[in-house]
């Protein structure tokens, strides 16, 4: 895992690819589980019962295993539309004024040092500044910042953040982190949907089974099986977080390696990613589940003031310092090199 | 038995050369459309140009000589032969002294606040930035994946397919220092050329 980096771009987007296709079979097996999970303690639990009351038929399981493929395909195809929805980003076809002219010139340049296909541009209404990129391949990709990334750098700023994008794209990280994003969307409101149901189901179903049954008849594996189902009904979200977290902390470095690459110019993303730092306010346009998208915190956590083992677990990015510090170790690098050939 | 562990290794052989045949003509395609996009931002420029020009000619009647500079090494730029053995060669020369002369007619704008305060300028300007960096960047690119090409030519394994894949060292773009440093020639006998 250590040597993620020192892999090349065929590889980082094999590596994406299978962590994709890995992340949806691990999506659809979970609600297999939740699913089958359910209809095997059913059926432990209505063992004893006379055979017309016995649970024969796993309906439960094969439902939810249908919805998990439904909902994995449907994420993955429409991921990049929620994301940019649900930040409320505006397209830009037609460039209004001189800011927004800039912004697409500077995409295009971008594109072709990266070599992909010009993505589509969003602006987000948001005066903090951030950016992210979406998309499932380089072909289909859409590259957003908000008003305020817009007002704050300069040129050469907004072409390395704009670079760091285009990496995420280059190398598919865009399409894992969109898909995650799209799943953890998913799973939230599974939640919140499931959690009623078993409110109104629950008190149902403890009315008619004391009646049938007494409650011994529930054997201990039954008894840590439910808890185990719960807890996974209940973690699942929680889950679904972390490994955003995990997934894109470790991108974030290499995203600025690329960045670097394509401008030549690393001191440009640390002066980009410092003003970004310092704004500090919170992009209340765009919320939890597409944190990890981000090219920094969007809710102004301060966990990525330092790092440790609480950051380790729940910052969705590296901390800025240190990101900062490589990236001025490669511009004076580069100063360096380029005073030796001149002199 | 040994019959088996031959036939492994000449099937293993056998993959591994389709590999790195199929790798090199992969790197070598690439290379040629790197090259092709420096081409497409080539004619970009070329067209961008005269605009450029028109636009500030008349505010800039003082500074006929880099004006002209620029027109000049523009339509050298353009007339170019692409085809032949060193055309990577002649068509980095002529498209370097374009870069250098418009680089020195920017400076010169950049002396002149009441030019750009006419807002037809800073549209030029910002265009005209864009388009050097796009050439600057197609160019970039361009060598990265050459230099990735002919790396992987003439290194060891790779290099006993390379002649199998017809893989020969790929020109880079140079970027000549002394030519960007040199002040480009007038020349107020030339004809302009629309």
């Amino acid at each position: 895992m250590t040597d993620e980096s020192s892999l090349n771009l065929f590889q980082q987007q094999d590596l994406n690819r299978r962590r994709t296709f890995g992340l949806l079979c691990g999506f659809v097996l979970f609600l297999g589980w939740l699913g089958f999970g359910g209809d095997y303690i059913y059926a432990l639990s209505t063992a004893h019962a006379p055979p017309a009351e016995q649970h024969h038929v796993w309906w439960f399981g094969m439902v939810m295993l249908a919805v998990g493929v439904v909902l994995a395909g449907y994420a993955y195809r429409t991921g990049p539309d929620k994301v940019l929805w649900a930040t409320g980003a505006v397209e830009v076809l037609d460039p209004v004024d001189e800011q927004q002219k800039q912004l697409v010139n500077v995409v295009e340049e971008m594109a072709i040092a990266a070599g992909v296909p010009r993505p589509r541009i969003w602006i987000v209404p948001d005066s903090d500044p951030n950016a992210f990129a979406t998309g499932t391949d380089p072909t289909r990709a859409h590259v957003a910042v908000t008003q305020g990334l817009l007002d704050m750098c300069n040129r050469d700023e907004l072409q390395a953040v704009i670079g760091h994008e285009l990496g995420h794209v280059k190398n598919l990280d865009v399409r894992l982190m969109t898909t995650l994003a799209a799943l953890v969307g998913a799973v939230v409101l599974m939640r919140d949907g499931t959690s009623r149901l078993f409110l109104s189901g629950g008190s149902g179903s403890s009315g008619s089974g004391g009646g049938s049954r007494k409650k011994g008849d529930l054997g201990p594996l039954v008894v840590v099986l439910l808890v185990l189902w719960m807890l996974s009904w209940i973690l699942a979200p929680i889950i679904t977080q972390v490994l955003a977290l995990a997934v894109s902390r470790k991108r974030e470095y290499l995203a600025d390696a690329m960045s670097a690459q394509f401008t030549r110019n690393p001191l440009a993303l640390a002066s980009a990613l410092q003003k970004i730092e310092a704004a500090g306010m919170p992009t209340s346009r765009i919320k939890g589940g597409t944190a990890h998208m981000c090219i920094a915190d969007p809710l102004g956590r301060r966990l990525t003031t330092h790092e440790g083992f609480v950051a380790d677990i729940l910052a969705t990015h590296p901390p800025m310092a240190k990101r900062v510090a490589i990236l001025r170790g490669m511009g004076y690098a580069q100063l360096k090199k380029a005073g030796g050939a001149a002199s | 038995m040994p019959s088996w562990i031959l036939l492994i290794l000449i099937v293993a052989v056998a993959l591994w050369v389709v590999a790195a045949y199929n790798g090199l003509v992969s790197l070598k395609n690439q290379t040629a459309n790197a090259f092709k996009q420096i081409d497409v931002q080539l004619k970009r420029r070329h067209d961008l140009v005269p605009n450029l020009v028109n636009a500030v000619r008349g505010a800039m009647e003082f500074e006929k000589g880099t004006l002209e500079a620029v027109i000049q090494a523009r339509n050298q730029a353009v007339k170019v032969n692409t085809g032949g053995p060193d055309a990577v060669k002649q068509i980095s020369q002529a498209e370097n002294a374009l870069s250098a002369a418009l680089s020195r007619l920017m400076v010169v704008v950049e002396q002149y606040p009441q030019l750009k305060a006419t807002g037809n300028i800073g549209q030029l300007q910002e265009e005209l930035t864009s388009t050097e960096n796009k050439v600057a960047f197609a160019r970039q690119l361009y060598n990265d994946t050459a230099t990735l090409y002919n790396t992987k030519q003439q290194q060891f394994p790779t290099s006993l397919v390379a002649g199998l894949a017809h893989a020969e060292p790929a020109t880079l773009w140079e970027i000549v220092d002394s030519a960007e440093r040199a002040v480009p020639q007038v020349d107020l006998s030339m004809k302009p050329k629309s």
